[in-house]
């Protein structure tokens, strides 16, 4: 399996980043990188990236199942994460969870049928001061009102 | 504060260059006192430098508060083992969201702080292990990693030291439990992070069996200050014991909520009223979660308390993460004691038995009586569950789950009540006048 340029000189790095004998070490990392850009954790992927770490494809299977943020099924090409968690509910964050679900039409780590976006209630992203807090894919869109949802959903939905 | 307006009540120490123009780059960093402390540690003996980070009194800011000169000082600097530096980033304490401010605009004081542990205990290398949904700050690291080596304060023969020292980043892939220390290197080793077992603690096996200085973010960046101004300059900052200034994140229902960065010792009731511009919509405070949701509760009544660790701990709380949670009048605290158990038993690594069976029951119990489903005998024995986990689990995520559960039942016991016999939230039915 091959990844893009880019992505392999990240990989070169990183397989140099941690001492001797201890490639494992790039494993989450790895899977996490791989993950953004081939769109999932791909049996393909558990394969290739046990054999660059040196362990069983088994080990990476234990890896993957841990970890909330590394997935077998492609998520939507936007990623709604919504934080219910203290902070946020506290500010209506479960309120929004709400609206995107019913806007979405969609539940708890479920896509639409377009792959277009998929949806989470996401435990605390680091933006409790700046609550309630999204994060789609990687970004964070802090202080949201439900009027700030709608319009971010709405653009998301424009582009092409 | 680059998200929040500051507060003319702030003391900025670690924080002083947020704001200014680029003030993620080296020359922002040069131009503001950069890498001074630094080199003045390359004049110091290594337990100078140690004795210095006593002197100050800073104490690890990622939650238990322990001293970070001490830590340091229990590694074994004459082992023939390499020895690491470990920087947690990976922030996922509810209610916690500083060590990302950190490292968004000033990177390169985390760098430093680095640095001079590694100087003090001997490492060649150190690894900043941040959480997988702030990729972000992987781009702008990397970039600050690459800058300090290009210009000599990083990689091999330091500013002509012969001193050498790496850094790198690695990210985590979403799991609460790898903040926990032993967790962490689990993780970094490219495993679940299951917790190891202690002793022998980090500073004598750790990254790679190796001894390892592993803080908190935050706990670093306060090195270079301590280094270049004094350990006793920065403890003249707090209180006694408890040096210098922490960054807070006050969150909820305030009106100005933001991260603040203040003197260790700073009034709770000051800090909601004249920083956070007092509670929300004219409404009274009902109660504070002082330290990120793994602290025990405090009653409006009980706020009136410097923010220091010790008198925290003298409140039956902790100074924790650095997460000041403030709740309304109008706030259900059986909801937010429930929410807070959904994160635990969703978060607990289900390694050992007290833990992983503790927080599903307890989130049972608190879902029922959420729904009206309670009983009176389930009111006891929330807490008699909570306390069966106290100090029986393998890693403190036990504890974090039992203890802001017991607060919550002994201090409001009233509103479990309330949603006794069948019926539902009553504060929820109160409708638009209630905030959760
Ligand atoms: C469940 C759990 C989660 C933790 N999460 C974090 C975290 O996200 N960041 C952090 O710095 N420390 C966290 N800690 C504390 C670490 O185990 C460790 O004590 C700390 O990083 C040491 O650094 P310090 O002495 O500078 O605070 C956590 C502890 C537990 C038990
Ligand atoms: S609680 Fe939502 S970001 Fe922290």
């Amino acid at each position: 399996m091959t990844f893009s340029p880019d992505l392999e000189a990240r990989f070169a790095r990183l397989l140099e980043s941690y001492p001797p004998g201890r490639r494992r070490s790039a494993l989450i990392p790895m899977l996490m990188y791989a993950q953004d850009e081939v769109g999932a954790v791909t049996g393909e992927v558990v394969e290739e990236v046990a054999r660059r770490c040196g362990v069983t494809p088994l080990q990476v299977d234990e890896v993957v199942s841990y970890y909330s943020m590394l997935h077998r099924q492609p998520q939507g090409k936007y990623h709604v994460q919504v934080c219910t968690n203290i902070s946020c509910l506290l500010r209506g964050g479960d309120k929004l969870y709400e609206q995107a679900s019913r806007k979405l039409g969609i539940g708890h780590k479920e896509t639409t049928a377009d792959g277009r976006f998929s949806l989470e209630e996401v435990e605390c992203i680091g933006a409790c001061s700046w609550a309630p807090a999204i994060q789609v894919n990687y970004d964070f869109h802090h202080d949201m009102t439900p009027e700030k949802l709608d319009k971010l959903l709405a653009s998301l939905e424009k582009i092409q | 504060m680059p998200y929040n307006d500051p507060s003319p009540l702030e003391v900025r120490i670690l924080t002083r260059r947020f704001g200014l123009p680029d003030s993620a780059s080296l020359d922002t960093y040069l131009a503001h006192d950069g890498f001074q402390g630094f080199e003045r540690a390359l004049k110091l003996k290594p337990e100078e430098i140690i004795e210095e980070v006593k002197l100050s009194h800073l104490r690890g800011r990622g939650g238990a508060g322990f001293p970070a000169g001490l830590k340091w000082s229990f590694v074994p600097r004459s082992s023939p083992k390499p020895k690491y530096i470990v920087a947690n980033a990976d922030e996922s304490e509810p209610g916690t969201c500083k060590d990302r401010l950190l490292m968004e605009y000033d990177p390169h004081q985390l760098l430093e702080g680095m640095l001079i542990a590694a100087l003090a205990v001997d490492a060649h290398a150190g690894y900043i292990y941040i959480r997988g949904e702030y990729r972000y700050l992987i781009e702008i690291l990397d970039r600050a990693i690459e800058e300090a080596r290009a210009r000599g304060y990083l990689g091999r023969n330091i500013l002509g030291s012969g001193f050498d020292f790496e850094v790198y980043t690695h990210t985590g892939a979403g799991a609460y439990e790898c903040g926990e220390e032993s967790a962490l290197l689990e993780s970094l080793e490219g495993k679940r992070g299951v917790p190891r077992i202690r002793p022998p603690f980090p500073a004598v096996a750790g990254a790679f069996g190796c001894p390892t200085v592993l803080n908190n973010v935050e706990t670093f960046c306060a090195v270079p200050y301590i280094l270049r101004e004094g350990g006793a300059a920065f403890a003249a900052l707090g209180t006694p014991k408890n040096g210098g200034t922490r960054l807070f994140c006050l969150s909820g229902h305030v009106n100005r909520p933001g991260v603040y960065e203040l003197p260790m010792g700073f009034n709770l009731l000051r800090m909601i009223h004249e920083v956070g511009g007092g509670v929300w919509k004219g409404k009274k405070l009902k109660a504070v979660i002082p330290g990120g949701s793994s602290c025990p509760v405090l009653k409006a009544g009980e706020c009136d308390l410097p923010m220091d660790y010790d008198s925290l701990a003298r409140a039956g709380s902790m100074l924790g993460s650095g997460g000041v949670v403030v709740m309304d009048e109008d706030t259900c605290m059986v909801k937010v004691a429930l929410r807070i158990m959904r994160f635990y038993a969703h978060e607990s690594c289900g390694w050992c038995i007290p833990c992983r069976e503790g927080t599903m029951w307890l989130r049972k119990l608190l879902q029922r009586f959420h729904d009206g489903g309670g009983t009176r005998a389930d009111i006891g024995l929330i807490g008699d569950v909570a306390k069966s986990m106290l100090g029986r689990t393998f890693c403190p995520l036990g504890d974090a789950a039992a203890m802001p559960t017991i607060s919550f039942v002994e201090k409001f016991r009233e509103e479990f009540e309330a949603h006794l016999d069948g019926r539902p939230c009553p504060c929820e039915r109160a409708g638009e006048a209630v905030a959760v």
